[in-house]
């Protein structure tokens, strides 16, 4: 590490007086290099874009394909969790644009303050999560050894959930099983999202740290800035599952 | 190489041009839009719209989606080369998506 600074220096010294401390040596400007940082994370974003994609389709076929089991089993699903956690990843996504604004403006104290209101965001929506998790677990509605199909045989065993969805009729034993594999795609989507959340929010924690010691407010604003791409990405990811768990099967 | 006192000049021009700070402003229009698209997407899940409740909630979805990549990813502010593989990206990825989704749905085509 401090090799590469003293060359670094070095080269600098060498012919380019005018470089900012944060410019790496092998860029001629830096606006060059933060547009290839940029456009590295936007590639990354987009094999992302691609992972979640192959989840999304494999959903959209076998909704297709198994459409009464689908609906019964989103049925379970609670639509006022569903649109709280919305509107938290919302505003998070709010509070780490501004983030970045605070950065750019050389404004430590609110870089930090948004930091950590978009951790505690960060953190509420996976609180929220894991009431909806347990819930499942507690009804035995994860995919495994001890998935219970009774809900679906015999809607009115689930007295809360009948009450609000009365029209439910009991599946075919057949049917019943593919709920199934909705709750397969229920817990590989929002936990290949979670997941996301928590890799955001570890960064999230770093950032604080590294934003009181000034490290982003003094003109290099890229890491924070990149951070927000992905924190908005992971905000989309949601945009998309929020309508297709939760919305499209009500009827 | 140009006279230093050029070079300082273009640099300064360039940083500006790639460096559009986004006013909090647009960001809290922006933040206001998306809630009101959320109370909207659940508002219209509560209507009976048939075949046109997933394509009203889908439809939302991406509106809400537009709005995040343009303002808060800074698309709209980004350089022609951002704004190219964002395109790229999506155009390959609902290619993807499409083509695979259009073969799953007519196998069985006129045998139901």
């Amino acid at each position: 590490m401090s090799d590469s600074q003293v060359v670094v220096h070095g080269a600098a010294e060498g012919a380019h007086h005018e470089h900012l401390p944060y410019q790496r040596h092998h860029f001629e400007t830096y606006a060059q290099q933060s547009d290839a940082t940029n456009f590295a994370m936007w590639l990354f974003l987009l094999t992302e874009v691609m992972f979640f994609g192959g989840l999304f389709t494999a959903y959209l076929i076998y909704r297709n394909w198994y459409y009464p089991a689908f609906v019964e089993a989103s049925h379970q699903l609670d639509i006022r969790w569903g649109t709280a956690n919305t509107a938290v990843l919302i505003i998070s996504s709010f509070t780490m644009a501004m983030g970045v604004w605070s950065a750019e403006m050389k404004k430590k104290g609110a870089l930090v303050f948004f930091l950590v209101l978009t951790f505690i965001l960060g953190l509420a929506f996976l609180g929220i999560k894991t009431i909806e998790y347990k819930e499942k677990i507690e009804k035995n509605h994860v995919p495994g050894f001890h998935y219970s199909i009774q809900s679906f045989l015999n809607p009115s065993s689930d007295p809360e959930v009948h009450a609000k969805n009365p029209e439910d009729k009991p599946l075919p034993y057949d049917m019943a099983r593919h709920t199934e594999i909705y709750f397969f795609l229920y817990f590989a989507m929002t936990g290949m999202h979670a997941l996301h959340m928590i890799i955001g929010i570890a960064i999230l924690g770093f950032m604080i740290f590294r934003a009181r010691a000034d490290a982003y407010t003094t003109g290099h604003v890229t890491f924070v800035e990149n951070f927000g791409l992905y924190w908005h990405f992971v905000d989309i990811i949601w945009i998309y599952l929020f309508p297709l768990l939760y919305l499209i099967s009500r009827h | 190489m140009s006279a230093p006192h050029d070079k300082d000049f273009e640099s300064i021009e360039e940083h500006e041009h790639h460096h559009h700070v986004v006013p909090p402003r647009i960001y809290i229009t922006i933040l206001l839009t998306l809630l009101v698209f959320t109370a909207a997407t659940v508002g219209a899940s509560y209507i009976d719209l048939g075949p046109l409740n997933p394509v009203i909630a889908l439809a939302i979805a991406a509106t809400k989606m537009i709005l995040v990549v343009l303002f808060f990813m800074h698309v709209k502010y980004s350089t022609k080369l951002t704004k190219l593989t964002v395109g790229a990206g999506l155009f390959t990825f609902l290619v993807l998506v499409g083509m695979t989704l259009s073969d799953y749905w007519t196998r069985a085509w006129g045998r139901w």
